[in-house]
């Protein structure tokens, strides 16, 4: 799902052209060291991989499905430089060849798909590898960490995108709460399977995975993270999407000439004036009962927060429950 | 004695990791011969077949193409003097379309504008392969894309044809087309291939390898019809194939 | 194309007889492509989610309000969502245009003689000529999957759909590997070769040029007018 044309105005699509461009061409030089020749063929291959992997849609809740990005996982098995360079391809192949994504949106969309995620999932990944036990199971858990954030970046990239120059105000706070709602659930999805197929990679060919390569690993068979640091990835991911909900909403839910208002104010909380859409029909992102409209987007988007990462969560320990069990033994 | 095609002098080569994949291989090919390679897989006929153009280096010994040495400064002529021609064609075609493909190799060194174009023609053109010139790779069946891999090569202008398995996976029809192209080309040829009959077919001359080593070297027909030899080396005849009874060209 | 998608986006929103101007030319660019409606109108289909926004915005958005069919409804939301749809149809129906009619390889052909960077347009050529090779193995992997009785529907049933997604890359990648060996092979030392001989016509500039200007002309009068 990639912005069309017309979305966001010519300043800021103009303004994220640039950034993508010297973005992409920083990846290019950057990668010109490591990226010699021998790898144009193969940005070439995987790109096609990734775009293979774009296609396949999966189910995140009754109605909606989310596909794979794939920038954190091209960082992880390529490094952040051809990660950038390849899944940059893709988008732009995407929108020239298969009219998916406006030409003039493109700086938006490489922005957000190749270069915020892949930049800031590689971030994520050495991270948590800085913390983490230098084994196989800690690269995979990484990964999925640095998988899940990094949509969530691509999500807050549109944001602020649209924040800047997005077309008809819809309050910033709702579509921040509303993004980062549906986007940690599919980060959900974009980290298990990045960190499956890191598994897998792992598993037969363990050199072709860049971000493995920096460490000395103990060879070891258990390739899976254990529960404990799931759980660790999933509650700092709730924590940084709450943070957001909470501080960032009602700052960017007001009019420019509001945010001063809002710095005069005691706190973020709470405020006698509704704001002038009280009256719309704001009942998906508002909470019956609260006054202020400010705050009823904050509790709200912090509720659906909540309850994205408990189906989210439920999710993940039901499959570990599954495969956990143990397999029926074969008949004598 | 006019200069051999190809001269591979006391070859020798392992992995990195130390394994022995090549022995002492030693043998010549003259201009206008064609030879084939057989062996059983794993005997090391692919990893030879590297050498021929430089991709790999040996530990030991040497490779010399029509009297230039494979060495590291004479890497770029050898690629140009060894055309060489990969199993599987959809590692070798890879650019959009069948005429840019064929003209990659030419580009290379220097052929450029309309020479670039009449070589492109010519290559195609002895294939047969002239019609579909600009359609992209993918669109065409095996046996057309073989056809337009040797044609890649051919554009080259080689001084030696040297095929890996090229008869692989092509259905009677096919096989049968691509031996009469390679029939008529004018060209010193060496054909690694397990397809027995396509070498007694096409080869006068073949060698057998076993174990990185060259355990055979002889016409194809009494290669062929040594049974001991066949036996020791994992050969085996196909049903009902008799080479006694086939004819030489 | 750029140039028109340029010009449309350009246009201010109030311009309504501007945006027709800008519907005819590309309704016209279909009519002579000769795309089918049926294929244009599925096409289409991937603006539904943004379509559904623009929807919703006039519920939404914020500033002054007016009444339209007795809903309250933000003005400057109706605004946008007339902006996005107008400029997202006609962007959309222009790449689909370019898409359809124009063979991949003279794509990239097109970029590049615009001078775009010789490795994207390199990049981006080996990788529409191996993704059917890519999706082809995929579509492989799916049916032995199948065959032996593996149906994943959901996203915790996927380890292994995981597993072969892992097998792919690693299929992809030792392909580009031995795609590397195969260009070195026949001379290649880094430097992608030229290889085409044929400059564009002149003509070909002209025709390829009308509609944009036309679009361009469009955009500025209805921004000085404004």
């Amino acid at each position: 799902m990639h912005i069309p044309d017309g979305f966001i105005n010519g300043a800021t699509s103009l303004g994220a052209g640039v950034v993508a461009a010297g973005g992409l061409g920083a990846a290019l030089r950057q990668g010109n060291r490591a990226l010699q020749d021998r790898q144009v063929p193969l940005a070439g291959l995987v790109a096609a991989f990734v775009f293979a992997l774009q296609m396949l849609n999966f189910p995140v809740a009754a109605g909606t499905s989310g596909h794979l990005l794939g920038g954190a996982l091209a960082a992880v098995l390529l490094g952040p430089w051809m990660g950038v360079v390849v899944v940059s391809v893709v988008v732009i192949v995407q929108a020239l060849l298969f009219a998916d994504g406006g030409i003039s949106a493109l700086g938006l969309n490489m922005l957000n798909i190749s270069l915020l995620t892949a930049l800031i999932g590689w971030g994520a990944f050495r991270l948590s590898m800085a913390v983490l036990p230098k084994r196989n199971a800690s690269v995979v858990g990484a990964s999925f960490g640095a998988a899940w954030l990094s949509v969530l970046a691509s999500s807050l990239g549109f944001v602020a995108e649209y924040a800047l120059g997005g077309t008809g105000q819809a309050p910033i706070g709702t579509v921040l709460g509303a993004m980062t709602g549906v986007h940690s659930l599919i980060g959900i999805g974009e980290g298990l399977i990045t960190g499956a197929i890191v598994a897998a990679v792992l598993g037969v060919r363990p050199d072709l995975v860049y971000g493995a390569k920096k460490y000395e690993l103990a060879a070891s068979r258990r390739l899976m993270p254990g529960r404990a640091a799931v759980g660790g990835f999933v509650t700092l991911g709730l924590m940084v999407a709450v943070g957001l909900v909470v501080f960032v909403a009602p700052l960017a839910n007001s009019n420019p000439d509001g945010l001063e208002r809002v710095a005069a104010d005691q706190g973020f909380i709470g405020t006698a004036e509704d704001s002038v859409s009280g009256d719309s029909p704001l009942a998906d992102y508002g909470v019956a009962g609260v006054k202020s409209d400010r705050t009823g987007t904050v509790v709200a988007g912090l509720i659906g927060v909540l309850v994205v990462f408990a189906a989210g969560t439920g999710i993940l320990l039901a499959a570990r429950r599954k495969r956990t069990r143990p397999a029926p033994r074969p008949g004598p | 004695m006019s200069v051999p095609a190809l001269e591979v002098r006391n070859l020798s080569f392992g992995y990195p990791d130390g394994t022995p994949v090549l022995h002492a291989v030693d043998f010549h090919v003259h201009p206008g011969e064609r030879v084939a390679l057989l062996g059983p897989n794993g005997a090391g006929k692919t990893t030879l077949v590297l050498h021929l153009n430089a991709i790999f280096q040996p530990s030991a010994g040497s490779v010399t193409v029509a009297g230039l040495p494979a060495t590291d400064e004479n890497v770029h002529e050898i690629r140009r003097r060894t055309g060489l021609v990969f199993q599987d064609p959809d590692d070798q075609l890879f650019m959009p379309t069948v005429r840019q493909d064929v003209a990659f190799g030419p580009a290379n060194f220097g052929v450029t504008g309309p020479e670039l174009d009449d070589r492109v023609r010519d290559a195609l053109q002895a294939v047969g392969m002239l019609d579909v010139a600009d359609r992209p790779p993918h669109h065409l069946s095996l046996g057309q894309r073989r056809r337009v891999a040797v044609a890649t090569v051919l554009a080259m202008q080689p001084e030696i044809l040297v095929l890996d398995e090229p008869s692989s996976n092509l259905d009677p029809a096919s096989r049968h087309e691509l031996a009469h192209i390679l029939e008529a080309l004018d060209i010193t040829m060496f054909m690694v291939t397990h397809d027995l009959p396509y070498a007694l077919e096409l080869c006068e001359r073949s060698l057998v390898m076993n174990n990185g080593r060259i355990v055979a070297d002889g016409p194809t027909s009494v290669i062929l019809g040594d049974r001991e030899l066949m036996r020791a080396n994992r050969l085996e005849l196909p049903y009902g194939f008799d080479p006694s009874l086939v004819q030489p060209h | 194309m750029l140039l028109y998608v340029l010009a449309v986006v350009a246009t201010p929103r109030e311009a309504f007889w501007a945006f027709g101007v800008h519907a005819v030319l590309v309704g016209g660019a279909v009519a002579v492509a000769r795309i089918p409606a049926g294929f244009l109108l599925r096409r289409l289909l991937v603006l539904i989610p943004f379509v559904l926004f623009a929807v919703f915005l006039p519920f939404f958005g914020g500033g002054a309000r007016t009444d339209v069919l007795g809903l309250s409804v933000s003005v400057e939301g109706l605004w946008g969502a007339w902006t996005i749809l107008a400029k997202a149809t006609l962007g959309v129906t222009a790449s689909i245009v370019m898409a359809a009619t124009t063979e991949v390889p003279d794509i990239l052909l097109g970029l590049d003689r615009l001078r775009a960077p010789r490795l994207i347009t390199a990049i981006a050529g080996f990788m529409v000529r191996y993704l059917d090779v890519v999706l082809g193995e995929m579509h492989r992997m799916r049916i032995a999957m199948l065959s032996r009785g593996y149906d994943p529907r959901w996203i915790w049933q996927g380890r292994a759909l995981a597993t072969s997604a892992g097998a792919l890359f690693i299929r992809s990648y030792e392909r580009g590997e031995r795609v590397y060996q195969a260009m070195v092979a026949r001379g290649y030392e880094g430097q992608m070769p030229v290889l085409s001989s044929v400059p564009t016509r002149s003509g070909s500039w002209v025709r390829a040029l009308a509609i944009p200007s036309i679009a361009w002309a469009v955009a500025v009068a209805a921004m000085l007018a404004a």
